[in-house]
């Protein structure tokens, strides 16, 4: 038995201990907005949050995120219905196409901004590169990064680095 | 909605709206018959008018665009809405998008058409149907997404004549209620208006009278001018749950009292299951089920992780196979002897001739030989493929992310022996198509697990090893050129030789203007089988193509921007294109030492491409900096979603110029995962700028014409950076360190 905090809610949950937290979400606690991609820690589309970090779900096993605050796509939303700057930048970007990997991709970005909350092309290089988008959304999701960054931050006349020269998605 | 009295047929509860099926597509009414009440139970539920095949309209007005395709990132849930509100001068805010039932009645009309001409089934559909008794047996099962056709074929055949049909019919019973003339009367907004009286109603007032009344036969289609929605960039409807975590993918579906399975297939395609030894996995805990599936061995469990763990520890024997002594270099040499074969017995196929190329070459004082290869290549889809299925009492019913349902559900119909309207295909999301959902492989191995534990459904998941192992593979391909150059540098004669022939037919033919050519092709099969991968057989011959007329214009010592444009002289079109790529590329431009550009086109599945790639070799393998694009795919339907699928196109095609390769060690494939199959990330994707030309002419596709052209310009790079022509794909094969070219 498992005691988890899963978005600020408590569960218990009855898993063999090598169990990857992954699993643990998506069958047990029933969200699904975390995804399988490749169960090696390759692709990050099973990022999450453990205590604030950034972390691969699929290779986590369960006893380690007891007593630790675990925070999933579904509890990124600060407030029920209110998104995630994040979120409604990946939305103004149309960022999406499949859309399987975004829940990743957003996890690993919100994690890159509560660190770094106006980062560089090459600090969102580095903190997104575990994240794979097979539809290659990536410029976009540089934009809307930054475009995020900006309203979180209240910086108007910061320009991104990959809008110069006037290409439509860096 | 006063005026609303319900009419038609009333069946177990649901309103069967009394609509009609419109003549829709090419310009002739295909589908005879009152077919609507049959067809509104499918879509309609009670208060809902469904006024032809494509488009209900609810009590509140709300007009439903009804799309027989599926979502797989490519927008089209949005933009073939977007076609048919425009025509119905329907109000954006108030339409909604429901996905067609896997069902006959919304085949694509299309697909089709070409079943109405034997010996002209397109492949794509072909390569979607396993097995001949299903070609036999489906000629009306095609709702098929691929080969870049729900804009082009549904889009305007479909979306945007029942939209003008569907607004003429309420303009239609709006003249008759009001006693006026129908000349007197428009829609805007999903309002009938009569400006004379000040009249404005909604369009449900007149929903239910328009729907009993006969559809127009050839309804006036708006000139662009008049647009109001296409050509504008419309925020894409699938996007908001895509950020949120609860748009419903095929791995998300969940019932009551669902247990889960994975399974691994023999690593060899075509060997069987010998025996099985799961002594082991049985003990483990959670395990419910071992199923010998004859050419994979399945686990059903309590929960993925229990199967994946009990999985590991089964032995399996295989049939032995011929295929086990085929590694990636004999496979390439034995094309190269199957091709000598076929010339030397004369037994080439021809693909394409025009002139005599054979004399020219043999006049020719100097001949221009290059040999090209590219590997197999796995979709790779994020989603790794699964099913979840449920057999209760006679009925089978399953959900999946499927590029072709109706196909799907036939072949599970088919191979485990029931009857079809007891199989139910329920379609989700794609996380990923790319070709590789168009199968019914994954469908049918659930489908099998679950005849296994009658009553249980059950999710089947691949782990990533196995979607890299048991994919439908994009070919590997050998490439043979020949050319000669007239005095003037420009080529008089090309000649081509490859293995394998798929589709579109007209993927391996150029452009340009030489007098001289022949196309030929020899089939060289091996066991792997094959897929369609985005953009098909354009993949790899967009990189001989147009390598080969970029080694053509440097033997000419002609920059190879300005020997495209010489040979292009009976494509406007494509000359544009080109001119456009180079003008926001600044084509020619000083670029820094060890850096080069590199330029290629491609017209497929009705659109034309032009790109730039810029890269820094400086490094030693090669750093794409930059990728310039324009496309011309007649008219963007929703430009900024064009401009998303070129970019999705480019990574992907850079994705597999770059690293792609699947190859194989006695007859299995070698790669596993995304250690050994890399793709593009964030810190290795190129920044991309996309120009469009909208030249009006026949809409082209928008998912695949991307892909090819980005291969070709990146080799065309490297050369130009390093001297160094690569004629072999993945790139990074080659060790390029010592390669930069110190004169530039």
């Amino acid at each position: 038995m498992f005691k988890l905090t899963v978005n600020g809610t408590s569960y218990e949950v009855d898993v063999e201990a090598d169990t990857p937290l992954l699993w643990v979400i998506r069958e047990q606690l029933k969200l699904s907005g975390t995804k399988f991609g490749c169960g090696m820690a390759l692709c990050g589309a099973c990022t999450i949050h453990l205590d604030g970090n950034p972390i691969r779900s699929c290779t986590t096993p369960v006893s380690v995120a007891q007593g630790k605050a675990i925070t999933t796509i579904e509890g990124l939303a600060p407030v029920v219905d209110q998104p995630h700057p994040l979120q409604q930048a990946w939305i103004e970007e149309q960022v999406p196409q499949c859309g399987y990997c975004q829940s990743g991709q957003i996890m690993s970005a919100a994690a890159l901004l509560a660190r770094v909350p106006q980062p560089s092309d090459a600090d969102i290089d580095n903190a997104m590169q575990g994240n794979i988008c097979r539809c290659g959304t990536y410029g976009r999701i540089k934009k809307a990064i930054k475009s995020a960054s900006m309203k979180i931050s209240g910086v108007q006349h910061f320009i991104p680095e990959s809008s110069k020269e006037g290409q439509s998605h860096g | 909605m006063g005026k609303w009295t319900r009419r038609g047929f009333i069946t177990a509860g649901v309103l069967t709206g009394g609509g009609m099926i419109l003549g829709v597509g090419l310009g002739v009414a295909v589908r005879p018959g009152h077919r609507a009440p049959k067809l509104a139970p499918l879509v309609a539920k009670d208060d809902e008018v469904l006024v032809n095949a494509w488009v209900k309209i609810l009590p509140d007005n709300t007009v439903t665009a009804i799309v027989p395709h599926c979502e797989m990132g490519q927008g089209v849930h949005t933009s073939l809405p977007m076609m048919l509100a425009d025509e119905m001068d329907a109000d954006w805010g108030k339409v909604a998008m429901e996905q067609a039932p896997a069902h006959e009645e919304y085949a694509n009309f299309h697909m089709a058409r070409s079943h109405l001409f034997p010996g002209k089934v397109p492949g794509l559909v072909q390569d979607t149907l396993d097995g001949a008794f299903l070609k036999l047996t489906q000629s009306l099962s095609l709702q098929t997404t691929g080969g870049s056709f729900s804009v082009r074929a549904t889009g305007t055949l479909g979306m945007r004549v029942a939209g003008a049909a569907a607004r003429e019919m309420l303009i239609g019973a709006a003249a008759r209620q009001w006693g006026v003339a129908t000349t007197e009367l428009r829609a805007e907004n999903s309002h009938i208006y009569h400006d004379a009286s000040g009249r404005i109603e909604p369009f449900i007032t007149f929903a239910a009278a328009a729907a009993e009344n006969k559809p127009p036969s050839q309804p006036k289609l708006k000139e662009p001018s008049q647009f109001k929605l296409m050509g504008r960039n419309i925020a894409r409807i699938d996007i908001p749950a895509k950020v949120n975590g609860t748009a419903g993918f095929g791995i998300d579906v969940d019932l009551p009292g669902m247990k889960y399975a994975t399974v691994k297939a023999a690593p060899v395609f075509g060997s069987k299951v010998v025996s099985i030894d799961s002594k082991e996995a049985e003990k483990l805990p959670g395990v419910i089920k071992v199923v010998n599936l004859e050419d994979s061995v399945g686990v059903i469990a309590e929960g993925y992780w229990q199967a994946k763990k009990a999985l590991d520890k089964i032995t399996v024997k295989y049939s032995p196979s011929d295929a086990y002594s085929l590694d990636q270099e004999s496979m390439f040499e034995r094309f190269g002897q199957d091709m000598d074969k076929a010339t030397a017995n004369q037994e080439e196929k021809v693909d394409f001739t025009t002139g005599d190329s054979r004399v020219v070459l043999a006049a020719a004082e100097t001949v221009i030989e290059a040999e090209y290869r590219v590997p197999f290549l796995a979709h790779a889809t994020m989603e790794p493929m699964n099913c979840t299925a449920w057999m209760h009492g006679d009925q089978l019913e399953f959900w999946a992310g499927m590029q072709n349902p109706l196909g799907a559900r036939d072949a599970v119909a088919n191979e485990l022996n029931l009857q079809k309207h007891k199989v139910t295909a329920h379609n989700v999301y794609l996380g990923g198509g790319f070709g590789r959902r168009a199968r019914p492989d994954y469908p049918l191995q659930a489908a099998k697990l679950a005849m296994a534990l009658p009553g249980v459904p059950i999710k089947m998941i691949w782990s990533r090893e196995e979607d890299t192992q048991q994919d439908f593979y994009r070919q590997a391909v050998m490439s043979r050129f020949r050319a000669s150059l007239a005095p003037s540098g420009l080529p008089e004669a090309w000649e081509n030789q490859f293995v394998d022939k798929h589709e579109p037919v007209e993927a391996p033919y150029i452009p340009y203007a030489i007098n001289n050519q022949y196309i030929h092709y020899t089939d060289s099969p091996t066991h792997v089988r094959f897929g369609a991968w985005r953009s098909v057989d354009h993949s790899h011959h967009g990189f001989f193509t147009e390598s080969f007329i970029d080694e053509l214009a440097f033997a000419a010592q002609v920059d190879p921007y300005e020997y495209r444009r010489k040979l292009l002289v009976n494509e406007p079109r494509l000359m544009k294109v080109l001119e456009k790529a180079a003008e926001i590329s600044r084509w020619g431009r000083k670029l820094p030492k060890g850096w080069g550009q590199g330029i290629a086109l491609q017209q497929s599945f009705g659109t034309l491409v032009a790109q730039v790639v810029e890269v820094d070799m400086t490094q030693g393998s090669p750093r794409v900096d930059r990728v310039f694009c324009t496309v011309d795919p007649g008219f963007a339907v929703n430009p900024d979603g064009m401009i998303a699928q070129m970019e999705s196109g480019i990574i992907f095609g850079l994705t597999a110029a770059l690293y792609g390769e699947i190859s194989l060690e006695k007859g299995a494939v070698v790669q596993s995962n995304f250690h050994d199959y890399p793709m593009v990330r964030m810190n290795t994707a190129p920044k991309i700028t996309v120009s469009i030309i909208n030249s009006m002419e026949a809409i082209g596709g928008a998912g695949e014409p991307g892909t090819p052209a980005v291969a070709p310009a990146l080799t065309n790079a490297i050369f130009a950076a390093t001297g160094k022509r690569i004629r072999e794909l993945p790139v990074s094969k080659f060790d390029n360190r010592y390669d930069i070219k110190t004169s530039s």
